[in-house]
């Protein structure tokens, strides 16, 4: 459902974010600038130290910036409130976390509706429904009931997916989430990330492995809290070919 | 988040970690359980020792000859002999809020049948005496007017005297024991009221007409005391106040002479153990109310080791949208919930053990108050120390919460 002129999902005007270390003040961030537009799957890479985490904490809205100005789906973010940042995360973002960060000894089900738990205008029964509609979607349709400690890392990842579609937000924001997975896994993940982009989510993955900028549609390098390099990748690999060619798992 | 939400949250939450919700609510189980039990006790020996005074006669008033004495300075011996027949009988004339009054003089000794003997009191009685004291003849009759008029050697005993001194005799109606010397024949045996609230035994008594026992065995001319019974409770006061006028008048006291009796009523002692039994309950709650405010402390402690351990989980509701509100809302039910599943099995354990301190024959009530209050207690416990953990999870940074390890 790509739009013909596309729309601005996430806009940053020369924002800038200092931090007080004792006397000193580091500047994580120096005047970053970017549109980001529906559909787009960015990857938002650097070595650590490069502002990255600190980017992403404003992305998600977690942070706000020292000087500058963010727009979340045209909604300034800079000068809100906690409690309004907390449901503007709830109505327009879904996280996915490095290392899943599900509840744990709660089934997939409960996990993947929990930002619904925080939105007044879904019932249970419309929450279930979402949650078992967003586990379909990532391929756990027959793992609703089961644990999160019954789960591989994978299964867990996707529930962590699932959890951050299930509010059908602007923007699903990534945090290294192939880092704890192996490769194997990782191109099971990726190939869901390449599908979700397909169907024209917009996907902002923040990792540290150049690799895997080769699958998305955009790369933005950080470096220093500036930005070294934006370009479009025009070569999109498709990571389903890669799962495929990598050998076979063997049993031991 | 709704409340049947957080609710859900919170079930979870302790489901999770039973075993140390089950200790955080222990102290609370105990603490209410232990109030529950004291104020039962408090309040079962408070109804106890109001049955015992109500048995001692219906709405009684005492009169005690000599002044009221509370302070102990010794009394001249004559001011203990101010209660005269004269005074008797201008109370049976002019009483108006009084239904009974009967004289009464009395003396300790042995009392002898055959073989065996006891030692016992003897009381001289009018016969109103056993309507005052709600007295029942069960077997026999009871002295007459004419035996009080004569001074005849009769009496009635108690199941007591009757287990003493007849252990072989099938009926001692008709019997004549020895009191200090004196025959007495006795006409009835009063119906057993066991023993009162201090230990003493009640049916242990022999009865005879007062004007037996004041010429045969004291000879003296005045009363140890003068028995009467108020109309009703409420009439007590008044009934008083007319026994004052009438005793001033008859001993001609000066309007500023102090009363050279005393006037006692079983109400006015009835509030006197009240109040007693109120000061006990009040003790034993207050120590049992201290193990209510430690069980607080311990759920607070356990809460926030459940907060700094669920860090994790509180970054992630953050940055799924929880605001700072529904977080310690969810910490808030949590401990909440947990003072209130305490207090309920507290008050199941009390209840509980307040049987079981009734099969040991310790007298014993649950006032209903007492589960309304612990009920609130528990409520205002999770609130209270679930107060400052709830505010500590709230403040959280989501940033660093979802970090940590």
């Amino acid at each position: 459902m790509q739009e013909k002129n596309k729309k601005v999902v996430i806009e940053l005007d020369n924002v800038k974010r200092d931090f007080i270390v004792g006397s000193e003040v580091v500047h994580a961030l120096r005047g970053i600038s970017f549109k980001i537009y529906e559909g787009e799957f960015v990857t938002i890479m650097g070595t650590s130290g490069s502002g990255k985490s600190t980017l992403l904490n404003q992305l998600g809205c977690l942070d706000t910036p020292t000087s500058g100005e963010y727009f979340l789906d045209g909604t300034p973010v800079r000068k809100m409130s906690k409690s309004q940042r907390a449901k503007l995360r709830n109505r327009k973002i879904g996280f996915v976390f490095q290392n899943y960060n599900l509840l744990s000894k709660t089934t997939a089900v409960e996990n993947a509706e929990l930002p619904l738990m925080y939105n007044a205008k879904y019932n249970a029964k419309q929450r279930r429904e979402a949650a078992i509609a967003a586990l379909e979607a990532v391929g756990l349709g027959n793992r609703l009931e089961h644990k999160s400690n019954q789960m591989s890392g994978g299964q867990m990842q996707r529930v962590a997916i699932a959890r951050a579609l299930v509010n059908n937000p602007a923007v699903i924001l990534a945090d290294e989430a192939t880092g704890n997975l192996d490769t194997r896994t990782s191109f099971e993940m990726l190939v869901l990330f390449q599908r979700l982009h397909a169907e024209g989510r917009t996907i902002i993955f923040v990792t540290h492995n150049p690799e895997i900028a080769q699958y998305s549609s955009r790369n933005i390098m950080l470096r220093d809290g500036k930005i070294r390099e934006d370009k479009e990748n025009n070569n999109i690999l498709s990571a389903a070919e890669a799962l495929a060619a990598l050998p076979k798992p063997q049993d031991d | 988040m709704n409340f049947i939400n957080l609710l859900k949250v919170a079930f979870h939450a302790i489901a999770n970690n039973k075993f140390r919700s089950f200790l955080s609510m222990l102290g609370i189980i105990i603490g209410v359980a232990a109030i529950i039990i004291m104020m039962a006790i408090g309040q079962g020996l408070k109804e106890s020792v109001r049955k015992n005074i109500s048995q001692m006669g219906t709405n009684v008033i005492m009169i005690h000859p000599g002044a009221d004495m509370r302070g102990g300075i010794r009394q001249d011996p004559s001011a203990m002999q101010t209660l005269k027949q004269e005074d008797y009988e201008s109370i049976v004339r002019e009483k108006k809020f009084i239904t009974y009054v009967s004289p009464e003089v009395s003396s300790s000794g042995q009392a002898i049948y055959g073989a065996n003997n006891t030692l016992t009191s003897i009381y001289g009685e009018g016969l109103e005496y056993f309507d005052i004291k709600q007295w029942v003849v069960e077997d026999g009759e009871c002295f007459t007017e004419e035996d009080i008029k004569k001074s005849s050697k009769v009496c009635v005993v108690g199941k007591t005297i009757v287990n003493e001194l007849f252990p072989n005799v099938a009926d001692p109606i008709g019997k004549t024991i020895r009191f200090k010397s004196i025959p007495f024949r006795i006409v009835g045996v009063l119906k057993s009221k066991g023993y009162n609230n201090w230990g003493m035994d009640q049916d242990n008594v022999i009865i005879a007409p007062y004007t037996t026992v004041m010429k045969r065995i004291l000879a003296q001319t005045y009363f140890s005391s003068i028995n009467c019974s108020a109309i009703t409770e409420e009439m007590t006061d008044d009934a008083i106040e007319e026994l004052t006028t009438i005793l001033r008048n008859n001993h001609k006291l000066k309007d500023d002479a102090d009363d050279d009796f005393t006037i006692r009523s079983q109400q006015e002692l009835m509030e006197t153990m009240s109040s007693t039994m109120d000061a006990i309950t009040i003790i034993l709650v207050v120590a049992a109310a201290f193990s209510l405010l430690v069980a607080g402390i311990g759920i607070m402690n356990i809460m926030l080791v459940s907060v700094t351990e669920r860090t994790k989980e509180i970054g992630l509701r953050m940055s799924v949208g929880a605001r700072g509100i529904d977080i310690s809302n969810q910490f808030l039910i949590e401990s909440i919930m947990i003072s209130i599943t305490g207090g309920i099995l507290g008050i199941i354990v009390g209840w509980l053990g307040t049987y079981i301190c009734a099969a040991f024959n310790l007298p014993t009530s649950i006032p209903l108050w007492s589960i309304l209050v612990s009920f609130a207690v528990c409520t205002v416990i999770g609130v209270g120390f679930g107060y400052f953990p709830a505010q500590k999870a709230a403040s959280m940074d989501p940033i660093e919460a979802i970090r940590y390890e």
